[in-house]
C-alpha cells in the first residue's frame, strides 16, 4: 500500500530532521540543552499518530467515513476532540501569557471563549445533527437553493479556514524554531506534510483520534503544572495571589480588569465575536456529524464545556505560577530582562521550573502536537467544503460519484497543505495577531447568522441568506482592515477610519438586517416554496425523523 | 422533500408538548447564560473597580475571582441541566411520539 510507504518515509524524514536539529543545537550556545528529550517525545507522538492514521486508513473507504468517521465517535470522545480543537497552542500559550503579563485580563478572555458553548448546545447542537450529514452547509442549504447557499457557506468556510491556518502555521514555525531549534521553513513544511498525511489517509477518524490523544496529553500536562504551582504555595490560593502581587511590576493591578478592553463597544463586540464565532467555526461544527445521534451530540458539548472550562482554570493558575516561578528566575530571561522567546513562552518556562528538563520536553512536544492536531482538523473541513459543497453539490448538482468526490477531497487536501505551507512561509515576518480575531468575526457574521436563521426562521429565503451572508462577510473584512489593528498597526496610517478593534457587533447586525430585509421583500415563487418547506425541516430538526444514520454505506 | 408523516407528527399533541417544553428550557438557559456574561462584560467595561475590590481586607482575593470562576462553573452546570433533561425526558417523549406516529 502506497500510504504505508509514505508514512514510513515521513517518519524517517522527521527523525532525521529532528536529529539534525539537536546536532546543530549542540554546537551553539543555547538556553536549553533539552531539545533532545523534546524531540524524542515529539517523535513518539508522531509515530503513534501515524500508526493511528495507518489503522484509520483501512477504514477510510467511503465519504461517510472520510468526512464524519462513519458517525461512530462516542459523545465522550467527541467532547474531548472538540475540546482539543479549541485548546490550540495559541490558547494554551497565549492565555497563560496574558495572565502572566496582566493577570485578571487573561481570565476575561478565556470566559469569552467558553460561554459560546452552552449557547451552541441549547440552540444548535441537536438541530445540526438532525439536519446535516457532513458539513454545516448541508443545514443552511436544507430548504434553500443548493448552488447559491453552498457556494456562500463554502466561501465562509474557506475564509475562516485560511485565516486560521495561516495563524497556526506561523505560530507553529516560530514555536518549533524556538523549542527544537529547527529552521522556520523546515518546521512549517514538516507541519504541513504531517497534517496532509493525517487527513489524506486517515480522514476524520484519524483526525479525531489525533485530537483526542493530544487533548489528553495537554490536559494531563497542564494539570500537573497547576498542581505543582499549588503545591509550591502550600495549596493556599491567597498565598499564590499575594506572592504574585509582590513580584509583579503591576502589583495589585493584576487582580482586577485592566487595559485589555478599552471601551464598552469594543468589549461587547469582542464578546459577540468570541461567543457566536465559535458557533460558526466550520471545523468545530463538522464534529457534530461524527456522532451517531442528537443524544451523543448533546453529550459531546457537555463534556467539551467541562474540559475547556477546567483547562482555562488551569491556565489561570499556570499564568500566576509563571509570575511566581518564572519571572523571578534570571535563568529564563535575556540581558534586557525580557522573557526568553517572549511572554508566549511563560508556560513552557514554567514547565522547566516545576518539572525539570524531562517535563519541559514533554510540554514542548505537546505544544507541537497541539498545532498538528488543530491544523489537521482545519484542513479536513476546508477540503470537505470544496469536495462536498462545491464539487458534489454545486458543480455536479448532487449527482457526483462517491469515489470521485473522495478523490476531489484528497486532491484539495494536498492543495490546501501546499497553500498553508506557502502562506506560512510568506507571512513569517507579518503581524498575524489579527487573523484569529478576523476568523472569529467572519464566522460570527457570515456563517452563524445564515446557519441560525435557516434553522429558526421560517421566512428565510435564498435571496435573504445570500445578500445578508455576503454583507456580513464583506463588512467583517472591510471593518477589520479599516480598524486600528490593520489600518494603523500594519498599514501604518495615523488614525483608524473605523474606531473599534473588533467589527463583530456591526457586521453581525448588518448580516441579520440584510437577511431579514431581503427575505421579507422576496416575493418570488421560489421564495414561497422555500418558506413552505420549513415545516418538514422543522419536524426533522425537532425529532430527528429522517436524519442521516450512523453509518451510510 | 415532503413527507406525509410530517403532517402526522405535527398534528400530534405530544410533538407540540415536546417542542414547547424543550424550547422553553433552551431559551431560558440561553437567557441565563447571556445575562450572566453580559452583566460580567458590562462590569468589566463600566465598573472594573467593583471586580477589583478585595473580598476580605486581609487577603488579596478580589470579587473578580469568584465572579470569573463562577461564570466558568455556571456554563458547565447549565449545559449539565440541559443534557440531563434532553437526554432523559425529551428523548423519551420523542421516542414515544415517533412510535405512535410510525406505527
Amino acid at each position: 500500500m502506497i500510504g504505508l510507504r509514505v508514512l514510513f518515509f515521513l517518519t524517517v524524514a522527521v527523525a532525521a530532521s529532528m536529529a539534525a536539529a539537536s546536532d546543530s543545537l549542540a554546537g551553539e550556545i543555547t538556553k536549553h540543552n533539552t531539545n533532545v528529550t523534546a524531540a524524542v517525545m515529539f517523535l513518539g507522538f508522531v509515530v503513534a499518530t501515524l500508526a493511528i492514521t495507518y489503522w484509520a486508513a483501512k477504514r477510510n473507504t467511503s465519504v461517510a467515513n472520510h468526512y464524519a468517521a462513519g458517525g461512530r465517535i462516542t459523545g465522550f470522545q467527541n467532547g474531548l476532540a472538540i475540546a482539543g480543537d479549541y485548546m490550540s497552542a495559541a490558547s494554551f500559550l497565549g492565555i497563560s501569557a496574558l495572565v502572566f503579563g496582566s493577570g485578571y485580563d487573561g481570565l476575561i478572555y478565556s470566559i469569552g471563549f467558553l460561554v459560546g458553548w452552552p449557547i451552541i448546545l441549547f440552540l444548535m447542537a441537536e438541530r445540526l445533527r438532525n439536519l446535516g450529514r457532513y458539513t454545516f452547509a448541508d443545514v443552511t442549504s436544507f430548504r434553500l437553493k443548493q448552488m447559491e447557499i453552498r457556494s456562500l457557506s463554502a466561501c465562509g468556510t474557506l475564509a475562516v479556514v485560511t485565516l486560521y491556518l495561516i495563524a497556526q502555521m506561523v505560530g507553529a514555525g516560530k514555536l518549533i524554531q524556538l523549542l527544537f531549534g529547527l529552521d522556520y521553513s523546515t518546521a512549517v513544511i514538516l507541519v504541513g506534510m504531517l497534517m496532509v498525511l493525517y487527513v489524506l489517509f486517515g480522514g476524520m477518524l484519524a483526525t479525531t483520534w489525533v485530537q483526542i490523544i493530544k487533548a489528553v496529553l495537554l490536559l494531563s500536562g497542564a494539570s500537573f503544572m497547576a498542581f505543582m504551582v499549588m503545591k509550591h504555595v502550600g495549596f493556599d490560593i491567597g498565598r499564590l495571589f499575594s506572592e504574585a502581587i509582590a513580584v509583579h511590576p503591576k502589583g495589585e493591578a493584576i487582580m482586577r480588569p485592566g487595559g485589555l478592553v478599552k471601551d464598552p463597544v469594543s468589549a461587547i463586540s469582542l464578546g459577540l465575536a468570541l461567543m457566536f464565532g465559535t458557533a460558526g467555526l466550520p471545523h468545530i461544527l463538522m464534529r457534530f456529524f461524527t456522532v451517531s445521534d442528537a443524544k451523543a451530540a448533546r453529550k459531546s458539548v457537555f463534556y467539551a464545556t467541562g474540559f475547556i472550562g477546567y483547562f482555562y482554570i488551569l491556565t489561570f493558575i499556570i499564568g500566576f505560577g509563571a509570575i511566581l516561578l518564572v519571572s523571578t528566575d534570571p535563568a529564563f530571561k535575556d540581558a534586557s530582562g525580557e522573557l526568553l522567546g517572549g511572554n508566549n513562552m511563560a508556560a513552557v518556562h514554567l514547565a522547566a521550573a516545576v518539572g525539570g528538563n524531562l517535563f519541559l520536553g514533554f510540554i514542548s512536544a505537546v505544544a507541537f502536537a497541539t498545532i498538528l492536531a488543530v491544523v489537521a482538523g482545519l484542513t479536513l473541513s476546508g477540503a470537505s467544503a470544496v469536495s462536498h459543497d462545491l464539487y458534489a453539490s454545486v458543480f455536479k448538482q448532487g449527482n457526483a460519484d462517491e469515489r470521485a468526490e473522495l478523490c476531489v477531497s484528497k486532491i484539495t487536501t494536498v492543495v490546501l497543505g501546499a497553500v498553508a505551507i506557502l502562506l506560512g512561509i510568506l507571512f513569517e515576518k507579518q503581524n498575524i495577531a489579527f487573523m484569529v480575531g478576523l476568523a472569529f468575526s467572519i464566522a460570527a457574521s457570515c456563517n452563524f447568522p445564515v446557519l441560525f436563521l435557516s434553522m429558526y426562521w421560517r421566512k428565510l429565503t435564498t435571496r435573504g441568506a445570500l445578500v445578508g451572508g455576503a454583507l456580513g462577510l464583506i463588512s467583517a473584512v472591510t471593518l477589520m482592515i479599516l480598524g486600528p489593528t490593520v489600518w494603523v498597526q500594519i498599514l501604518g496610517h495615523a488614525e483608524p477610519i473605523f474606531p473599534y478593534e473588533y467589527p463583530a457587533l456591526f457586521s453581525m447586525a448588518l448580516a441579520f438586517a440584510g437577511i431579514w430585509l431581503f427575505s421579507v421583500t422576496d416575493r418570488s415563487a421560489a421564495g414561497d416554496t422555500e418558506r413552505a418547506r420549513f415545516l418538514s425541516q422543522y419536524i426533522r430538526s425537532q425529532t430527528g425523523h429522517g436524519a442521516s444514520g450512523a453509518v451510510d454505506h | 422533500m415532503y413527507d406525509p408523516v410530517h403532517a402526522l407528527i405535527h398534528a400530534n399533541p405530544k410533538f407540540q408538548q415536546l417542542v414547547r417544553r424543550r424550547q422553553r428550557l433552551a431559551w431560558t438557559l440561553s437567557a441565563v447564560m447571556l445575562l450572566l456574561y453580559i452583566a460580567f462584560i458590562l462590569l468589566v467595561a463600566f465598573r472594573p473597580d467593583w471586580l477589583g475590590a478585595r473580598i476580605w481586607p486581609e487577603l488579596p482575593v478580589t470579587w473578580g475571582i469568584p465572579a470569573g470562576i463562577g461564570l466558568i462553573i455556571s456554563a458547565f452546570v447549565l449545559t449539565g441541566i440541559y443534557v440531563h433533561r434532553a437526554n432523559g425526558e425529551f428523548d423519551r417523549l420523542t421516542h414515544e411520539l415517533l412510535e405512535e406516529v410510525l406505527r
